[in-house]
Order: C-alpha cells, then sequence, then structure tokens
C-alpha cells in the first residue's frame, strides 16, 4: 500500500516537473527563472505529498463494517430530504439579486453561463440520457442564431414569432444527423456529429448571398417584451425592447429555469426511461417494445430545440452572428460541461456550466495559462471524480462497481 | 397432451437471414404449438441466437415467412412485435445494468397501460423468483449471474406476452441455479404461456420441453418429439455427450 503509493508520488513528480518547469521557467526568454517555476512546483508537490499523508491515515484506520456512502453522496441525499423551497429558494434568489450587485461586465459573464447551462442541459438529453456521443452540437446552436437572424433581418419577425420556427428548424436539423447516424455507435457516431458540426459552419461562412458569409449579420432588434398601456384612445400594446444587460440577464435566466424545468420532465417520462433503456443495452430495449429509430430521433430533435432557443437568444442578445461563434471547441466545451457535471444529471450540468464558463474568465489574468489552468481543472477533475460534480444516481455504480468489486475480492 | 396443443402460434416458413454477407439462416422452417415448450439445440455459432433475434425482428429476415397467431410478422419492427406478444429474453443476460432491479422490470412492462395488471405481474414475477424482490431496489448489474438471468426472464414476462423466447437460460450458471430455472420455466409454462427456448444444455432442454429441433450451421437437421430425441443416438453423441 505505502509503496504503492510512494511510486504514485514519484510519477506524478516527475510528470509536473515535465510540464510545469519548463512552461514557467522560460517565460520571456531562454533564460531559466529557477525561482519562479520553483515556486509553483513546490506547491504542487507539497499537495501531493499532503494528499499522500491522508491517504496514508485513511488507509491505518480500519474500514467501517458497512458501505458508508461518500460524503458527497450522504450531502446529496440529505439535500433530497430538505424540502425543494429551502435549497433552490436561495439560489433563484441570488439570481435574482445578482444583476443588481455586479457590474456589467459581470453580469455579461452571467448571461454567457446561463446560456451555455441551456447547451449542456440540451446535450444531456442526447449524451447523458440517450448515450449517443454528439461532437458537433454547436451547429444547432447556430442554426437558432442565424434562423432568427435571419427571419428578422428580411422579413421582420420578432423574436417570439421567429422562436418557433428557429426551433422546428433546429429539430428538422437534428432529424437530419440523426437519421443516418441511427445504426452507429461510438466512435463512428462521434466523428460523423462532428463532421455535420463542420458542415453548418461552412455553409454558414461560405453562402455569402445569404448568410453574408464570415462578415456575419448584424442588426437583429432585442427581444421585446409587450406590455398593455391605458392612454387616451384605449388600450394599446407598448413595445419594450431588453436591451440593457439586467433584463437581458433575467430574460436568459427565465429561459434557462423553463429548460431546466423541461429536461427534468423528460427525463422522468415515459420517454426518458426510453433514452436511458437505449443507453443501457439497445437490444434489450428494442426487445422490450421500445421503437428504437423514433426514440434516438426524438433526442436529437429535443437536444437540437432547446440549443436553437439559445441561439436565438444569443443572436437577439449580442445583435451580431458570424461563422466563427461557432467553432468546434465551442461544442467541445458544452461536452465537457456534460461530462464534468456528471453525464445526466441536471445539478451537475448547472454548476458545470458555471464553472467551465466562469473559470476562464477569473483566469483572464494568466493570459496564455489560461487554457492550461482549464485543462488541469479537467484532468484532475477526471482522475478524482470520473463520475462528474454531481453523478446521476445511475451513473455513479457503473466507475465505482469495479473498484467496489476488487475490494470485495481482497476481503 | 396438453390443451389446445393442436394450433401452431408461432409457424416458420423458409427463413433466411443475413449478417451483411453472410448467410446466418439458410432456411429454417419449424412450428411452435399453442402452450407448449420447443427447444432449438445446437452447437455454438449454429445460428439459434440468431433465429430468436429474426423473430423478434431485430435481425429482420431478407426472405421466408414468420406468422405469429396467423398474422405475418416477418417485415415488422421489433417494437409491433413485442406488442404482439412477443417477448425475448436476451443472451447474456442483456439487462439494464444501471437500473433498479425494479425499474428492469418496469421496462419490461413499457408498453403497458393497465397499473393494476403491471403490478399483480410484478408480484408473479417476485413469486417465481423471490431472490429478485430483496434486491428490487438493486442495480441489475449487481446482481450475480443467475439473478441477472431471472430478472432477464422476469423482464420478458412483465410483457404479458403469449410467447415467450428464452435464448440460453442456462449460459454460464451453476447446475444447481440451472435447475431452479428450468423449474421456473415450466411453472410459467404451467400458466398457460408457450415458449421457445434455445440451448447449448442439450440434456436439460429437451427434458424440460415438448419438442426438439436440432440446428447446425444455420440449418435445422433434426425435429422431433424432445422424449425421442434423448434417445436419438446421433444427438446423444453430439450434444448429450455420451
Amino acid at each position: 500500500m505505502l509503496g504503492q503509493e510512494i511510486k504514485k508520488l514519484v510519477v506524478y513528480t516527475i510528470f509536473l516537473a515535465i510540464i510545469i518547469l519548463p512552461m514557467l521557467g522560460f517565460t520571456g526568454g531562454a533564460v531559466f527563472q529557477a525561482e519562479r517555476a520553483f515556486a509553483v512546483f513546490g506547491v504542487g508537490v507539497a499537495l501531493l505529498v499532503l494528499n499522500l499523508i491522508v491517504k496514508v491515515i485513511r488507509s491505518r484506520r480500519p474500514p467501517p463494517d458497512h458501505d458508508l456512502p461518500s460524503i458527497p453522496e450522504r450531502i446529496g441525499d440529505r439535500l433530497h430530504r430538505v424540502p425543494k423551497i429551502f435549497t433552490l429558494g436561495p439560489l433563484l434568489l441570488a439570481a435574482v439579486i445578482f444583476p443588481l450587485v455586479a457590474n456589467n461586465y459581470m453580469i455579461d459573464v452571467g448571461i454567457t453561463c446561463l446560456i451555455y447551462v441551456c447547451l449542456g442541459l440540451g446535450l444531456n438529453i442526447v449524451v447523458g440520457l440517450c448515450g449517443l456521443l454528439d461532437l458537433g452540437y454547436i451547429a444547432f446552436y447556430a442554426v437558432g442564431a442565424y434562423s432568427y437572424s435571419l427571419l428578422n433581418l428580411t422579413y421582420g419577425f420578432s423574436f417570439w414569432a421567429a422562436l418557433p420556427i428557429g426551433v422546428v428548424l433546429g429539430m428538422i436539423c437534428g432529424c437530419i444527423i440523426g437519421y443516418p447516424t441511427l445504426k452507429m455507435r461510438g466512435d463512428y457516431l462521434a466523428i460523423v456529429t462532428l463532421g455535420f458540426g463542420e458542415i453548418i459552419r461552412l455553409v454558414l461562412n461560405n453562402w455569402d448571398d445569404l448568410t453574408a458569409g464570415p462578415n456575419g449579420l448584424f442588426g437583429m432588434k432585442r427581444p421585446p417584451l409587450y406590455y398593455p398601456s391605458f392612454q387616451e384612445g384605449g388600450l394599446e400594446m407598448v413595445t419594450y425592447y431588453l436591451t440593457s444587460l439586467p433584463g437581458l440577464f433575467y430574460f436568459i435566466l427565465v429561459i434557462a429555469i423553463l429548460t431546466t424545468i423541461g429536461v427534468n420532465r423528460l427525463d422522468k417520462s415515459r420517454i426518458g426511461r426510453a433514452w436511458i433503456a437505449i443507453r443501457e443495452d439497445e437490444v434489450a430495449a428494442e426487445l422490450s417494445g421500445v421503437p428504437t429509430t423514433w426514440i434516438k430521433l426524438l433526442a436529437y430533435a429535443m437536444g437540437a430545440g432547446f440549443a436553437s432557443i439559445a441561439g436565438a437568444f444569443f443572436a437577439a442578445k449580442l445583435s451580431y452572428v458570424n461563422p466563427n461563434f461557432f467553432l468546434f471547441m465551442e461544442s467541445c466545451i458544452v461536452l465537457c460541461i456534460v461530462v464534468l457535471g456528471g453525464i445526466g444529471s441536471i445539478p451537475g450540468i448547472i454548476i458545470a456550466g458555471f464553472i467551465l464558463i466562469a473559470v476562464p474568465e477569473v483566469f483572464r489574468e494568466l493570459e496564455g495559462f489560461r487554457m492550461l489552468a482549464f485543462g488541469a481543472i479537467m484532468t484532475t477533475m477526471m482522475i478524482i471524480r470520473p463520475e462528474g460534480l454531481i453523478p446521476a444516481s445511475r451513473r455513479k455504480r457503473e466507475f465505482y462497481r469495479q473498484r467496489d468489486e476488487a475490494e470485495r475480492v481482497q476481503k | 397432451m396438453k390443451q389446445g396443443y393442436g394450433d401452431n402460434i408461432l409457424t416458420i416458413e423458409d427463413v433466411h437471414t443475413y449478417y451483411e454477407n453472410i448467410h446466418a439462416l439458410k432456411g429454417i422452417t419449424c412450428t411452435v404449438p399453442q402452450g407448449s415448450i420447443v427447444c432449438l439445440i445446437g452447437a455454438n455459432g449454429a445460428g439459434k441466437t440468431t433465429t430468436l433475434l429474426t423473430i423478434s425482428g431485430v435481425e429482420p429476415a431478407r426472405r421466408g415467412r414468420i406468422l405469429f397467431e396467423g398474422q405475418e410478422i416477418e417485415k415488422l419492427p421489433p417494437e409491433k412485435i413485442a406488442a404482439l406478444g412477443i417477448a425475448q429474453s436476451p443472451e447474456g443476460r442483456q439487462i439494464f445494468p444501471r437500473m433498479s432491479v425494479m425499474e428492469n422490470l418496469e421496462m419490461g412492462a413499457y408498453l403497458r397501460k393497465d397499473k393494476e395488471g403491471i403490478q399483480q405481474d410484478m408480484e408473479w414475477v417476485f413469486s417465481l423468483f423471490p431472490v429478485l424482490k430483496d434486491r428490487y431496489r438493486q442495480k441489475g448489474g449487481t446482481l450475480s449471474g443467475g439473478e441477472q438471468q431471472m430478472l432477464a426472464i422476469g423482464r420478458a414476462l412483465m410483457q404479458q406476452p403469449k410467447l415467450l423466447l428464452l435464448d440460453e437460460p442456462s449460459l454460464g450458471l451453476a447446475p444447481k441455479i440451472i435447475e431452479k430455472i428450468f423449474e421456473t420455466i415450466q411453472e410459467i409454462n404451467k400458466n398457460g404461456m408457450t415458449i421457445f427456448l434455445v440451448e447449448q444444455n442439450a440434456n436439460m432442454a429437451l427434458t424440460t420441453s415438448d419438442i426438439g429441433y436440432v440446428m447446425e450451421t444455420g440449418r435445422i437437421v433434426l425435429e422431433d418429439k424432445a422424449s425421442a430425441l434423448l434417445e436419438n443416438k446421433e444427438v446423444q453423441k453430439a450434444y448429450l455427450g455420451d
């Protein structure tokens, strides 16, 4: 036990040295700045040693007789018992107060976070529930954004009129990508979806007549709200365009809450069970009478629909879209949100959405190291909590089963 | 002779199934009488599982006819066939590993709407396999091999089928558990359900069944009463290890 842990410590230390020493030591020239490099390296090694000590102390303690769930699990269980108003209430209150106390930059980051939460929840249907790996998800976001932009600019459709059309178009695109991939699994499916994402982006980039190519479209109206006003001459509807950042924040907050409720309902519905059954074992699901073809297409369509809503909001908020907003990298980030949050877990995805979008902003001062920090967090997460921040209850078992079985054999 | 033995619930006529270019079933013809237990025995790779998957519509037949209660089903998708009353417990105990025992059984009743009937059938499954009741909250993947097999059969029963297809219920199980499972199969049959089972364990299968078919490389080479097949010299030599 101790020997194994020490071996691990040595290997990790060497890894850390290879990555951190040259990167921090050689900033701005060929002179090796030992002090700066070793300071960070030292902190890393200290953390590893601390980890070793904790592990050794833990292993000395006799194991409990029955399987006690881990602390996060227990916290999760407790939270379930507390009435929802006490857990969700303060969260909602915080979200409502946030724009009143934050500055514009923070609100803007908050809006981006909420957009990505919506995207993560939508992708969760495809990846988390139905088990279909989708690497081109951002394409549906683009479809939503461009349909609103084009409908608004060419025909003057308002946000509310364009939204359902955009959602339907997104769903159709979802089916278009879904249909040929029905028989595919795993790697092949990932490559096809990746290709599809790129096709959409390239079409947007090159169809100059319609999408204005790389220049993008601009001048779309913000989302409007209507309210009645009693003036002379009777009742009149007044149109108010949401231009202020706090207004837009509340708007996307409502969209995010509705998306959460929608995905949650789907998760618990008969269709949700069918999705999970397909993910677990497609043949067994078929034999149980699940029409797998339709249910899988539905997963793509629903996922795409949610992405379209987020896309339409994005275009309306910025009043500008161009194809470079929809790079492969964005698909990756959304997928990271789903994986980091815990595949299939709605609260996990919401938290991960905030962490993955807000944390790179916090690290903005690090500049070149920003993505490195991002990568380090992802890697660490996947090592210490492979099932995600808040694992969905069904998912947990898979990652720990082998470990549990190994332990049982040792006993 | 059992009640209603005369009518065939399932008739398979000259069915050919391919995996891409591999000719897996080379013209299968067999019948399953109402209320009987029919077994299909044969070596690994003979096409036994393919036969069941073809009946269920998972691997559709390229040629031939399959009649279930007089209705042609060979072109129907799996969910339609399941809705007609054919349930299959797949090979390798394909249960839903991350769903609880309860959720697995509920998935079996996916097409059913009658809540009371579902509840009754669940009680029935629990009475057939009491161990499942003890573990109803446990994840399917954490059950032992025998328990998973019971769960797979239980899930198929929850479909309230007229015809139950069982794919290698003895695969990888200890002799004692195999005996228990075959006893239960007979009990299910006594309740009026027709059973078509595929087995490598020829001895156990033929002892339990009324009629037996022997399959070799995609063809049926022998068919007879199960008791007669048990006496058959060739069968004894090839499959019963005498």
